[in-house]
């Protein structure tokens, strides 16, 4: 092995009591790294929850969206809330089957040949590209001629979605064990029913909490909203047609408003928005947690 | 029995299904052709209308019509630069604490509050950033830059003039965001250390420190290269949170507490406002920033599977 060669030498001729050292200084280090980090998290989530409480009620959720210069107690977000709903559950439509199905195709139809293994690596390849350049891409390929509207926002999050959701239910539809397959087969099963009947049922569970991360991530998401949906302050319940807006686009806007009142509102949505991706995210978890239970 | 007997009796609903799937599968690739037709389309104008020498220059000036991205190219690499510089070591110390020092029950809620870094939205970071950590570190900025002023390199670094939206501050939200993929990347690397390795040179009397520069690191190192090179993809591409904490002001400089754009930032600023040259401009900084992005991830990509594919067989 060719690394084996270029192996630093360890001085084992250095004092113990030095070498002891070292190595508690480079342990305390590491858990310093662990320490450093949490802060900005503590920090961020602090700032969120202390501004955005405040603000958050029934109202807040469900009154339009004031002009900025209005104080904090008027209107609200309800606006941003059905668009960040209706777009996100769009893409979430588009995108989830799609994934599912390409994750199909790489783990029970091409899993040794070559195509499978460039479509496997061009999704993960995909997950690196900036979400900005998909918002441009669905600008150019779709917005350009359709006009602005919800669906092009959920077009340009599908688009993000997509290698998440292939790359995570692959691994998950690889974890089932080969002996089932080969118990349909026996049986007669052909392959698509094998896979609907059998192998989607047994990976059910970590397919859709790959899917519910990759949800949170795209409701979390603004730049490819911006130049689709271009975030509108009155509501349209139509998600095929008409400008929208979104929560995250919505805070967006407000976060440079020198009002205190935009602020304020900003801070009520990034709340909703952390909440609503906690949510997800709590349930990925659950669903992951009694998957592996029942699947053992 | 030959494969031809059985695919020869498949019902069409089995051969519908893989063709669906198959379909699905190449999507992936349809969508990053299109992506680069579409975009390259939409930005021929601006190619042909700025030239050879416009393309390379650091000039933009909406009113003048000149578009040259370069300014934004510097940008972007400065500000990324500044998030590796800050993510690697916090990102490694992590994923060696994760994987060598602390017992799996404790390593598991560590993962989650790592991974909760990732879970906030990147415009909400933004948000934070401009309204509560600008304001904060121009303080800091200005005490720092008022100590070197006049002294060589540090001075013309961190010297004035300051602000709270800057370069440095991009940087520092960008590394926070970064952070947990590095992480997660490099402690799956770390993890296909074979075990034989480890206790060979803790049974030759190596410390923990000793043990992981002997045998995890010469082990892991293009591994690592690989995750922190997808890092740097992901920093280079961060929009929202960029937009609003690098001051909008394209200049090439070495002050970094100086405000600055990047590629992605000025996209989300001005698209709304653009037509035009103006727009085609900013698409094609959307092109050049699709084509990096690419070729990062391709050779980052690469160099992940190589090494666990490596180590796996080993």
């Amino acid at each position: 092995m060719a690394a084996t060669t270029q192996r630093p030498v360890v001085d084992l001729r250095e004092p113990a009591s030095w070498r002891k050292t070292k190595n508690q200084i480079m342990t305390g280090l590491m858990v310093l790294a662990m320490l450093i980090i949490i802060v900005p998290l503590v920090f961020v989530l602090y700032t969120v929850i202390s501004k955005g409480a405040g603000i958050i009620s029934g109202q807040f959720l469900t009154a339009a969206i004031p002009p900025n210069v209005l104080p904090a107690n008027l209107g609200g977000m309800g606006p941003a809330v059905v668009g960040t709903l209706e777009i996100t559950a769009l893409a979430s439509v588009i995108a989830i089957p799609l994934g599912v199905l390409g994750a199909i195709y790489l783990n029970e139809y091409g899993k040794k040949n070559v195509l499978a293994r460039i479509i496997g690596f061009m999704a993960d390849v995909m997950t690196g590209v900036p979400s900005i350049v998909m918002g441009l891409f669905i600008f150019s390929i779709f917005t350009l001629h359709f006009g602005f509207s919800g669906l092009g926002g959920a077009l340009a999050l599908a688009c993000l979605m997509l290698p998440l959701i292939i790359r995570s239910s692959q691994e998950m539809l690889s974890l089932v064990p080969d002996a089932l397959r080969e118990g349909s087969y026996a049986l007669g099963a052909s392959r698509a029913r094998v896979t609907v009947t059998v192998v989607l049922p047994t990976a059910i569970g970590g397919i859709v909490s790959g899917c519910l991360l990759a949800v949170a991530r795209a409701a979390g998401e603004t730049a490819p909203l911006l130049f689709t949906i271009l975030t509108v302050t009155s509501t349209n319940t139509n998600v095929f047609s008409g400008a929208n807006t979104a929560l995250p686009a919505q805070i967006f806007t407000n976060a440079t408003s020198p009002y205190n009142g935009a602020q304020a509102r900003a801070w009520g949505a990034a709340l909703t928005l952390i909440v609503i991706a906690f949510i997800l995210l709590v349930g990925a978890r659950i669903i992951t947690a009694r998957f592996t239970r029942v699947g053992r | 029995m030959p494969a031809s007997a059985l695919t020869e009796r498949r019902p069409f609903g089995d051969r519908l299904f893989q063709i669906l799937a198959l379909a699905a599968g190449l999507l992936v690739l349809a969508i990053l052709i299109l992506i680069a037709i579409t975009t390259s389309q939409q930005s021929a104008s601006w190619f042909s209308s700025q030239g050879l020498s416009g393309i390379f220059s650091a000039t933009w000036n909406p009113s003048a019509n000149k578009f040259g991205p370069m300014g934004f190219v510097y940008g972007t690499a400065i500000s990324s630069l500044i998030a590796i510089i800050i993510a690697v070591p916090l990102s490694l110390g992590i994923a060696l604490l994760l994987t060598e020092v602390v017992p799996r029950r404790w390593s598991r809620p560590i993962v989650y509050l790592v991974d909760l870094l990732a879970v906030v939205p990147s415009v909400v970071w933004g948000l934070w950033g401009i309204l509560v950590l600008a304001p904060w570190l121009q303080k800091i900025y200005t005490s720092i830059g008022s100590g070197v002023k006049g002294v060589p390199v540090i001075g013309s670094l961190f010297g004035p003039p300051v602000s709270g939206a800057s370069f440095f501050t991009a940087g520092l939200i960008l590394a926070f965001m970064i952070t947990p993929i590095i992480t997660s990347l490099s402690r799956e690397v770390i993890a296909t250390v074979p075990a034989i390795d480890r206790e060979g040179a803790y049974a030759l009397g190596a410390t923990r420190w000793e043990m992981i520069r002997g045998a995890v690191w010469p082990h892991s190192q293009s591994g690592i290269v690989g995750s922190i090179l997808l890092g740097l993809g992901r920093a280079m591409g961060e929009t929202i949170a960029a937009a609003l904490v690098i001051g909008s002001s394209v200049q090439v400089t070495s002050h970094l507490f100086a405000p600055g754009d990047s590629m992605p930032a000025v996209i989300a600023n001005e698209f709304g406002e653009a037509s035009g040259t103006f727009r085609a401009g900013l698409i094609g900084l959307g092109v050049l920033l699709f084509l990096l992005t690419i070729i990062i991830n391709v050779v980052a990509r690469g160099v992940v599977a190589r090494s666990t594919r490596r180590s796996r067989g080993a």
